[in-house]
């Protein structure tokens, strides 16, 4: 089970999350303009990397709150957590070599 | 060599070592066909190619051992009783040759149909179970419905009675359902598929897919070096979106741990597979004796292999609740697989904005029934370029339509 340190509210267990799928996949924001292809990207593909992952949790049991969370895929190890809006931590800020990402994405 | 019961007596009585199954060559510089993955899916394709099209110029490459994928981690539940008219297609197209598949293979697999019963707790289960039944008969696809009382002659060892958090109120039974034993699937692909020239390529890591100027692919970069290919097929289940990058194809696919447990073997008490999607258990057991049962999914992606202990711990409550007298039974093992999710849990099967990339893949918690049918389908589209009647719908291209194939009730559960 993860222990995940909710930006609002402090490190408490996974039990109390529920997981919100990959972080930073805007929505369109003019919808009428969008083709079929832009909406399949949005909609269902997902970069599911071996290693490095920016994801979105929910902190249900507690906050309520929607943030977001760098996690690696293969260690399971949480780098870092943010809240949402926030933009995407730098490869530096989260200890990690550039090439590290690169081999494993 | 030929396995029959005079062999079996003849190597008994001269105590002679049986010879090996599949050679382990070394690579060409090229094949026809390349398929990346050598589960129960790659090998059956690879198989096919080559008895059903004359394809034997094949390499299947393994980046661990055979069949240490998912194929030797699952639950091995195998049944078609499946909502939509084009996933009936493709599961009954697998159980039907799963019927004769130790008899083609020479090897035994150990197909078992002992009827597979889905359990409904509430009322919307019984609703989506009836309805699932019907459409399956409008399919030609047997699935009963049964009564509690009917479910525990089936089961002795189920709890019908009113003293469980979620009572038993009836349950789907497919009767040609059942279980094979999921090693032997891999085994007897690969002895045959190596039997007719395949080579199967262990310890064989596939690190990059190398493509021409003009965009079509020409080969694979491997732990053995570069490997030409005319085509290639990816099987690699919850690998497929770190090789379909390789190619900078993105895919419609989440990988997830699935988990499953074994407890110690005991005398035969379980004659059947009882699944229920609701409470989220399910159990049958193998021949050995021993309960195999399968656990949930892990909430977030992974390629960790294991999975949370909360994940099997919850499931093995609701197996106490189902069959109390399992619960002083000690478990032998837990493990996970890493599966591959799509957004509408049925697989994309066919070809890839690539010229000479073909994906066999999103098979996520249930692919194990499809074994020979996937691989049957798959080996017609790698030797035509285009798909079997079957897999036709199952394209990469419905994410894109919007014709999905939406089996999110039928595969609720992992299996
Ligand atoms: C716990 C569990 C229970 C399950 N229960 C059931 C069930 O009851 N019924 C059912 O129908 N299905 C079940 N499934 C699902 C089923 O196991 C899979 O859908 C099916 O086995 C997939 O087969 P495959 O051959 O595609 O994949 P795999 O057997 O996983 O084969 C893919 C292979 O690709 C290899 N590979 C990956 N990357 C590379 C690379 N870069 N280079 C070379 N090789 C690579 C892997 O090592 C692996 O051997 C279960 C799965 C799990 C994990
Ligand atoms: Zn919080």
């Amino acid at each position: 089970m993860l222990l995940i340190d909710c930006p609002h509210c402090g490190p408490r267990p996974e039990l109390e999350f529920r997981y919100g799928g990959e972080a930073h996949v805007a929505r369109p924001a003019e919808p009428a303009t969008v083709d079929d292809a832009q909406w399949m990207a949005f909609l269902y593909l997902r970069s599911n990397p071996k290693g490095l992952h920016f994801e979105r949790w929910r902190h249900m049991s507690g906050c309520g709150r929607f943030f977001n969370c760098a996690r690696d895929t293969v260690s399971d190890k949480i780098l870092k957590t943010y809240p949402a809006g926030q933009a995407r931590p730098s490869l530096e800020a989260l200890g990690l070599a550039p090439v590290d990402h690169e081999v494993r994405a | 060599m030929k396995f029959s019961a005079y062999a079996l007596l003849k190597n008994a009585l001269t105590g002679s070592v049986w010879p090996e199954q599949w050679s382990s060559p070394e690579p060409r510089a090229s094949y026809d066909v390349v398929i990346v993955g050598a589960g129960g899916h790659g090998l059956a394709t690879a198989y096919y190619l080559a008895s059903e099209h004359g394809i034997r110029n094949v390499a299947v490459l393994e980046k661990g051992w055979l069949g240490g994928g998912n194929t030797g981690r699952n639950t091995t539940i195998i049944r078609s009783n499946y909502l939509w008219e084009e996933s009936q297609k493709l599961y009954e197209h697998a159980v039907k040759l799963w019927e004769g598949l130790s008899q083609e293979l020479n090897y035994n697999v150990m197909y078992s149909p002992r009827g597979v019963m889905m359990l409904a707790h509430t009322l919307h289960d019984v609703q989506s179970a009836k309805r699932h039944i019907h459409a399956n008969r409008l399919g030609g696809i047997d699935n009963e419905w049964l009564t509690p009382e009917q479910a525990q002659a089936f089961c002795p060892i189920l709890n019908v009675g009113p003293n469980i958090r979620y009572p038993v109120l009836g349950a789907a039974l497919q009767r040609r359902g059942g279980t094979a034993r999921h090693d032997a699937v891999a085994w007897g692909y690969a002895r045959a598929a190596s039997k007719r020239g395949v080579h199967i390529i262990q310890n064989c890591e596939v690190t990059g897919i190398r493509r021409a100027p003009s965009g079509e692919v020409i080969g694979v970069e491997t732990g053995k070096g570069f490997i030409g290919a005319k085509r290639v097929g990816v099987v690699a289940a919850g690998h497929t979106s770190v090789l379909m990058g390789m190619a900078d194809v993105r895919m419609p696919l989440e990988s997830y741990p699935l988990q499953a447990l074994v407890s110690e073997p005991v005398k035969p008490v379980m004659p059947c597979v009882v699944m229920s999607n609701t409470v989220h258990a399910y159990m049958s057991q193998s021949d050995k004796g021993e309960l195999v049962i399968g656990a949930g999914t892990d909430a977030y992606t992974s390629y960790s292999q294991t999975g949370g202990l909360h994940i099997s711990a919850h499931t093995l409550d609701a197996i106490c609740e189902l069959f109390p007298v399992v619960r002083r039974m000690k478990m032998l093992r837990n493990w996970g697989g890493i599966v591959d999710v799509t957004p509408d849990r049925s697989p994309i099967i066919g070809k890839t904005p690539v010229e000479g990339l073909f994906v066999n893949c999103g098979w996520g918690t249930g692919g194990f029934k499809a074994t020979p049918g996937s691989g049957h389908v798959f080996a017609h589209t790698l030797a035509t370029g285009e798909p079997y009647a079957i897999n036709a719908p199952f394209t990469l291209d419905r994410f894109l339509t919007g014709r999905l194939i939406d089996e999110a009730a039928a595969a609720a559960v992992a299996h």
